[in-house]
């Protein structure tokens, strides 16, 4: 299956390779390096390269490509989910995936890599199975609930998300007020998937430490109330070579709570060359390089709406482009779960300590973009 | 020499190098000067490899001296990659790495192995220091043994002779006791590429095949591929190991083995047949990697084995695009033709024979859909191809949500499953139409995905969606993403060619992008409109019109030339405009670019062909500016049109041809998708991504004509299920072609949709008579010859009704039920009255309802007699069912016909109990065979013979009305989920009761009854039986309610002792254990008791406990346990119940069961029965 996997960061530089069968050169990656130059974004490199006798598989993560060989047939899902794994893996293991993160550990790396493959077959991809760790007996969970949406269509998903410190065996039920929302869920192996099926009811023996229980989707019938609302106004002018940008972003269905981490990017075309605004709130960068707007917001106000106003240079002797550039919001909420999902109860059976028992709920905005 | 010969030779060598290496480490340590030992005391095998100084010196060399001479050709990519100035100062630290891993401390050689372990991680050669590393291989430090297994791994294939020494300690760790030390050992020597070591590693892969430990036997299993490419002769052998693995029963090792059986031996699918069920009923526990490759082999497996569930679809489909191949020449059609009749043969063979879905084709689509909602993104999608190249296609559906749900996850599983989305909607639309906004690009998506995403909204455009997509494709051609603009307009020229409603519109919006500034966008549109236009090119003269007049304002060379070749090809649409465009061309030819340049020429030969008069001197004005350009090209094809379409009295015989030449009818081309029959390749594959057959794939093969033997797959089983069950059921189906008969009707395709727990369909018909069966001889385990003959004499009856058609079916059955009701009410009984004769303690009715039930059974008993003569009278029509049965009797002829109206349209729930065993309940197929199975050892399936009755509603209390009911513990045909309760109703009063029926029921929440029809009369006297169903939502609450005649109310409640609350299941031995193994914690309960004297064997416990909860029994080997499972008829939780005897009567009963309460409650009770 998988033969060989190369690390390279964003210069282009292999920092580590791995075998599991016989070595193959590192010159193999000449052909990825040939597909990196002539995709603009590294995000557009294809996943999936063919060579004359080889086959390349890779993913993205991080600002790393984890860059498998492969020689014969199989499935490239098997092999994209399971580099994830190993890069969730490392997330997990260092908290980071990044080039010096790994350099720093690369005999723990080399070690969890021999034990994840073996001959290029997954062995042990768990992360509890991998990790050996303390059990203190506690358990904090939160419901992350994911908002995506458009003026064109919007939809929930959401994760949930575990971190278990529980020694012994719990065996765990946990229920929620209203699990006729969930559309479609996809679990974490260790749920009994049967008795979700008849009862409606995670059940489940938690691995240890940090994991996904389960996502979900949210039927599409219920309505997604986006929390914010965007007025915005962007013209470019064809004789004075510049440009006028008016944002204004206001709270809409917040249920009360406060939106925070609010931020916009602007995507901006090519002939912009910088911009002088004005933000009322917040500050705001523009990178001519990459040609990016991102106006950090925080918390909103809704006494005091946000504003970012002001004008925008243009190159001279270039047309206009066409096309407004969308606008694409982050934002988070805590304490509330857009999707209205609620935690009923959490049981523990099969031990007699007491746990502790928390949640959190969290919004955030998923890919919410506003077309202009 | 022979690998072996070297082999045996290998003790004395390795011996030496052991010594050579020990008498360094000593020289080394006394010396204390670890720079020079290197130098000093040097041994011929090691020189090859040392000092680090030589190396540059020996790159490139043979590498050949010595006996570890390395490989040498490692060294060259290494010293670039080395890089930087470490690379300098690296000969000392190896020198110090040496030194530290010949120490004595362990801290010292961890730190010099890590090192070692960095420096292979980043490419650097460290293949000098093996001779150092190797020795550590039976360092006591597991951290250090890890880290040199990591070495060892990784320069063994150079170092060959070296590699050897570790051997021997490998073979030591293949003997410990320590199941994780076998396995790692094996593992390591597995890894290991020298070939001489090749009869070691079989030798060990057999015996660790055979290990007690699944984990080793895992290992064993990894072990078999790495074997097989080190050597590839060793398949034969390598085959029988697979083999054996593949019977394992254990999770842990079904993946393993499956994935070394698709690396090695793939062709075998034989080898799969006896393991096939196991493996789908192992599946949802096997960790996730296994998953996938256990999938996608059991795809191939069941293409070959089963037949294709979509065979009368799939004709027909096939038999509507033949007829699009009109695009084809003459010589294609008359195949065609022959095709097709062959197709319409095969049709209609189809249609004589109806499919069946095999049961254990079913089975495989039943395990695996609960992976659809696996976290796994490679789980999912090979869940999504096997339904896709194995379900049928009412099926298919499901998998469209968790496909839409991957769409949410990175953007590389993005792009494989769009990949696949895209090859799925050509051939089955309908799936993902729900789901058409899933597929709306974002404008940070990457350009790959963005046109994945097109391609599938463009397959997916229909007369009804596509405003909704024409204007989601508006906004994408205003991106910045040039590539993906033009991927649009493609998309927008797709959409129009499928779809003739919108062609117009399409082309119109076309038009409008050609005055965009974007040169791309409007050459894309250009050769979009070209190609839409060709397809009827005198439908739209205007938009050539059109197109004319933009040539005065598009600068775009691309579009220019497009056009003006558009205007050549059609001129004699636009016969006023084309001399004019010419006109305006020629005046500015010289400032146009080349491929304009020749575009004109080519309109100017074109109008000269057909409208001479008017443009012989432009023409020739521009093939004489064209003559004297720049461009060798352009010249070269003035002269060469020239001499075509001018005719002089040179010019040969081809003149005459040029209008054939330049107006020959061009092909619209043809815009369909790149993924079109993409489906041949397995779904999810690398070959169906890359469009291309990738090394090692194994090509899905097509369905079978017809299936092949499906008893391959037939398991032997212990003694007691030895019978066949398939025969069996064949036999059954010969012997009463009644059933089949009836559902013949409901037709093949409709069996082919239906899904199991959907009651049509011949495939459940024939479950449900089976179980059916099943149940029957459940009941009647006493197993008395009388009662075989009796049905015997049953069965001939059928044929008989079934002659005499004048019956409708449903009738016919449901009167055969309540006869066969009527018999169990009978048999019940009659124990019942024996047992309180021998044990007093029984007896815990009230003597007036015992000597009631006495009367009772004489009346039945005579009962039955009058009836059986009555059933033997064939000519005479049936007596209707049960409740009327008695009034019409006295009243026969008009009744019937009444009944008739009464009964047919709304089948009552006392019809068919029996014959629905199975069907309406989530009991697996598998489960179905194996309870058949059963059904032929009575010894294992508890017996119900002796069902216990309540009373209801007093004799006194209810006026002279008495009635009594009790679990009839068949399943409640009408709703799975109900229990069903069969009420006995007696009028001991003078005068006639009318209108029995039930009122005002008062319920716990979630608790359903479904009422027994109103029993419209009962006689003085008479005795009439009814069966409700109750759901108790798996709790002892009673239900309350009304039981009205005609002049009282009477309130009464049924609460269901908790062993009435389950149905039996049949598990196996192992299911039992597995199932157990989950059940643990609080969801056991044992208890310690004593049996009761009278109970002390095996039968009269399995009576016991099978009497106090409908359970069923589990096989076991040993004879001190006795086993039960069941479900929990609402919730279907498992119950399995364990009795393990011990001496002088002692015993430990243990329940499992989710459901705590009842668990506990059922303790109770079983614990009340085994002891009293």
């Amino acid at each position: 299956m998988i033969h060989s996997l190369f690390l390279i960061n964003h210069l282009g530089d292999i920092f580590l390779e791995k075998h599991w069968k016989s070595v193959i050169s590192r010159s193999v990656c000449d052909y990825f390096f040939e597909a990196r130059e002539k995709a603009v974004d590294p995000e557009n490199v294809p996943p999936v390269l063919q060579t004359p006798h080889h086959y390349l598989i890779s993913i993205y993560r991080g600002k790393l490509f984890f860059l498998s060989v492969i020689q014969t047939e199989v499935p490239p899902l098997f092999v994209i989910e399971f580099l994830h794994r190993v890069a969730d893996t490392f997330q997990d293991y260092f908290g980071g995936c990044s080039e010096s993160v790994i350099s720093d550990n690369v005999v723990i790396v080399y070690e969890l890599l021999e034990e994840m493959l073996d001959n290029g077959f997954p062995l042990a991809t768990e992360s509890n199975v991998l990790k050996e760790m303390i059990r203190p007996p506690n358990i904090l969970r939160s419901v992350v609930n994911t908002l995506t949406g458009t003026t064109v269509s919007a939809e929930i998903q959401g994760v949930i998300e575990a971190c278990v410190k529980l020694s012994g065996m719990p065996d765990l039920t946990m229920s929620f007020m209203n699990p006729r929302l969930l559309d479609d869920v996809s679990f974490h192996p260790c749920v009994r998937f049967r008795r979700w099926e008849s009862e409606r009811i995670l059940s489940f023996i938690p691995p240890d430490g940090n994991f996904t229980l389960m996502t979900y989707h949210i039927s599409s019938q219920n309505l997604v109330a986006i929390p914010v609302y965007v007025k915005q106004s962007i013209s470019f002018f064809e004789a004075g070579s510049c440009g006028r940008l008016d944002i204004t972003i206001g709270p809409k269905q917040t249920m009360g709570k406060t939106v925070e981490d609010l931020k916009v990017t602007v995507h901006m075309p090519k002939a912009v060359l910088n911009a002088n605004l004005t933000a009322s709130q917040g500050n705001y960068t523009y990178d001519f390089t990459t040609k990016l707007l991102v106006w950090d917001i925080g918390k909103l106000n809704p006494q005091k709406l946000p504003n970012l106003r002001g004008s925008l240079s243009m190159q001279t002797g270039v047309p206009n482009p066409e096309e407004n550039p969308s606008l694409n919001i982050d934002l988070k909420i805590q304490q509330l779960a857009i999707s209205g999902l609620k935690v009923s109860r959490l049981d523990m059976y099969g031990e007699t300590y007491k746990p502790f028992k928390g949640v959190k709920y969290v919004t955030k905005a998923g890919k919410f973009q506003v077309r202009t | 020499m022979t690998a072996m010969q070297k082999l045996l030779q290998l003790p004395v060598n390795a011996v030496n190098m052991v010594k050579t290496v020990q008498s360094q480490v000593q020289g080394q340590e006394e010396d204390k000067s670890p720079v020079l030992t290197p130098d000093s005391g040097q041994q011929a095998w090691y020189s090859a490899l040392q000092p680090d100084e030589l190396r540059h010196l020996r790159s490139g060399g043979t590498g050949g001296g010595g006996g570890g001479g390395g490989d040498q050709e490692e060294r060259a990519p290494l010293e670039e990659g080395g890089g930087g100035g470490g690379f300098q100062t690296q000969p000392l630290r190896h020198d110090d790495l040496k030194e530290m891993l010949d120490s004595n401390k362990d801290s010292l050689k961890l730190e010099a192995m890590k090192r070692i372990v960095a420096m292979i991680a980043r490419g650097k050669n460290a293949s000098d220091l093996f001779p150092a590393v190797v020795k550590n291989v039976a360092c006591k430090n597991i951290e250090v043994k890890k880290l040199v297994y990591v070495y060892l791994v990784r320069y063994a294939e150079e170092q060959q002779d070296l590699a050897l020494l570790s051997i021997s300690t490998f073979q030591r760790g293949l003997k410990d006791p320590n199941q994780l030390i076998r396995a790692s050992a094996l593992r390591v020597l597995s890894s290991i590429r020298v070939t001489i070591i090749v009869p070691i590693m079989m030798l060990a892969i057999k015996e660790a095949a055979s290990d007690m430990s699944p984990y080793v036997r895992k290992t064993a299993a990894h072990a078999i591929p790495k074997l097989y490419s080190l050597d590839p002769e060793q398949k034969d052998q390598l085959i029988e190991v697979i083999e054996k693995l593949l019977a394992d029963k254990t999770t842990l090792v079904a993946g393993s083995v499956v994935m070394a059986f698709e690396e090695v031996c793939p062709e075998r699918i034989d080898l799969i047949h006896k393991n096939y069920r196991k493996l789908c009923n192992l599946l949802i526990d096997v960790e996730e990697w296994g998953q996938v490759v256990i999938i996608n082999m059991l795809t191939r497996y069941a293409r070959t084995q089963f037949l294709n569930p979509n065979i009368n679809e799939s004709l027909l489909e096939e038999g509507g695009s033949g007829d699009k191949t009109f695009y084809g020449s003459d010589e294609d059609e008359d195949e065609d033709e022959e095709e097709k009749e062959k197709k319409a043969e095969a049709a209609a063979m189809a249609k004589r024979k109806p499919y069946v879905m095999d049961p254990d084709h079913r089975l495989l689509l039943r395990n695996t859909k609960p992976l659809l909602q696996s976290r796994n993104a490679a789980v999912v999608m090979a869940v999504a191809q096997l339904y896709f190249h194995l379900a049928p296609k009412a099926e298919v559906g499901v998998i469209a949500k968790a496909l839409v749900r991957l769409l949410r996850s990175h953007s590389e599983v993005q792009y494989v499953v769009l990949q696949n989305v895209a090859t799925m909607s050509i051939k089955r639309r309908g799936m993902f139409e729900p789901y058409l906004k899933s597929f709306y690009i974002r404008s940070t998506d990457p350009t790959q995905i963005k046109v994945l995403k097109l391609e599938v909204l463009t397959n997916l455009a229909n007369e009804t969606n596509i405003s909704t997509i024409l204007r989601e494709f508006q906004t994408y051609i205003k991106s910045m993403d040039k590539d993906f603009v033009a991927a649009t307009i493609q998309a927008i020229g797709r959409c129009a060619t499928n779809i003739s409603e919108v062609r117009d519109t399409c082309l119109n919006g076309l038009v409008q992008l050609l005055s965009n500034r974007d040169e791309l966008v409007v050459a894309e549109s250009v050769v979009v409109i070209k190609k839409l236009l060709q397809m009827q090119p005198e439908k739209h003269s205007d938009i050539i019109k059109h197109m004319a007049k933009l040539t005065d304002n598009i600068q775009v060379p691309m579009a220019r030339a497009s056009i003006l070749w558009l205007i050549g090809e059609y001129c004699e649409h636009v016969p006023k405009i084309a001399p004019d465009v010419l006109r305006k061309m020629a005046k500015s030819f010289t400032n146009e670019e080349d491929i304009v340049k020749l575009q004109i020429i080519n309109l100017a030969a074109k109008l000269y062909l057909t409208n001479s008069k008017q443009t012989k001197l432009l023409t020739q004005y521009v093939l004489n500016l064209a003559k004297y350009d720049q461009n060798y090209d352009i010249r070269d094809r003035a002269r060469f049109i020239r001499q075509l379409i001018v005719p002089t009295e040179k010019s040969g015989a081809l003149s005459k041809y040029a209008k054939k030449l330049f107006l020959a009818l061009k092909p619209a081309p043809i815009l369909e998708s790149p993924f079109k029959d993409r489906d041949h390749f397995q779904l999810g594959s690398l070959s169906h991504l890359l469009n291309a057959k990738a090394g090692g794939y194994q090509e899905l093969p097509d369905w079978p004509e017809a299936a092949p033997d499906p008893s391959v797959r037939n398991v032997e089983v212990p003694e007691w299920t030895k019978c066949s069950s398939r025969e069996k059921r064949k036999e059954k189906k010969v012997e009463k072609p009644f059933y089949t008969d009836s559902e013949g009707e409901s037709g093949p395709t409709e069996s082919a949709d239906s899904e199991s727990d959907s009651a049509s369909g011949s495939e459940s018909s024939s479950g449900s008579e089976e179980s059916g069966s099943g149940s029957e001889s459940e009941e009647s385990k006493e197993a008395s010859e009388s009662e075989e003959e009796e049905e015997e004499e049953e069965e001939e009856q059928k044929k008989k009704k079934k002659k005499d058609l004048k019956k409708p079916v449903q009738e016919s059955e449901s009167e055969q039920s309540s006869e066969e009701e009527e018999r169990k009410h009978q048999r019940k009984s009659k124990p019942r009255k024996s047992e309180s004769e021998s044990e007093s303690d029984e007896d815990e009715e009230s003597e007036s309802e015992s000597s009631q039930s006495e009367s009772e059974d004489s009346e039945s008993e005579a009962e039955v007699k009058k009836k059986k003569k009555v059933q033997t009278r064939t000519a005479e029509p049936k007596p209707p069912p049960k409740p009327l049965k008695k009034e019409s009797k006295k009243e026969k002829k008009e009744m019937s016909l009444l009944d008739l109206d009464d009964f047919e349209p709304a089948p009552s729930p006392q019809v068919t109990p029996v014959n629905t065993f199975l069907s309406n309940s989530l009991v697996t197929d598998l489960e179905g065979l194996s309870l058949s199975d059963s059904v032929l050892s009575p010894a294992t399936i508890a017996p119900s013979s002796t069902l216990k009755s309540y009373e209801l509603l007093h004799r006194i209390t209810g006026e002279g009305l008495s009635v009594e009911y009790c679990f009839s513990r068949q399943p409640f045909s009408p709703d799975a989920n109900m229990v069903a309760v069969q009420m006995q109703f007696t009028n001991n009063a003078s005068s006639d009761t009318k209108n029995l029926h039930i009122e005002d029921v008062k319920l716990q929440s979630g608790m359903r009854v479904k009422e027994f029809p109103e029993i419209e009369l009962l006689p003085a006297g008479e005795t009439a039986t009814a069966v409700m169903g109750i759901d108790f939502c798996d709790s002892t609450q009673a239900a309350n309610f009304q039981l009205c005649t005609h002049t009282r109310k009477f309130f009464v409640s049924i609460q269901p002792p908790v062993g009435e609350l389950m149905r039996p299941v049949f598990l196996t031995e192992n299911e039992f254990k597995k199932e157990q193994g989950q059940l643990m914690g609080m969801n056991e309960i044992t208890e310690k008791l004593t049996l009761d004297v009278k109970c002390r064997n095996e039968h009269a416990i399995v009576q016991r406990v099978t009497t106090a909860a409908n359970l069923s029994r589990v096989p076991c080997g040993s004879d001190k346990e006795c086993r039960f499972a069941g479900r929990t008829v609402t919730s279907g939780s498992l119950v399995l119940v364990t009795v393990a005897t011990k001496e002088e009567g002692a015993a430990q009963l243990t329940v499992n069961c989710e459901k705590m309460v009842i668990g506990t409650m059922l303790v109770k009770d079983i614990l009340q029965a085994l002891t009293q």
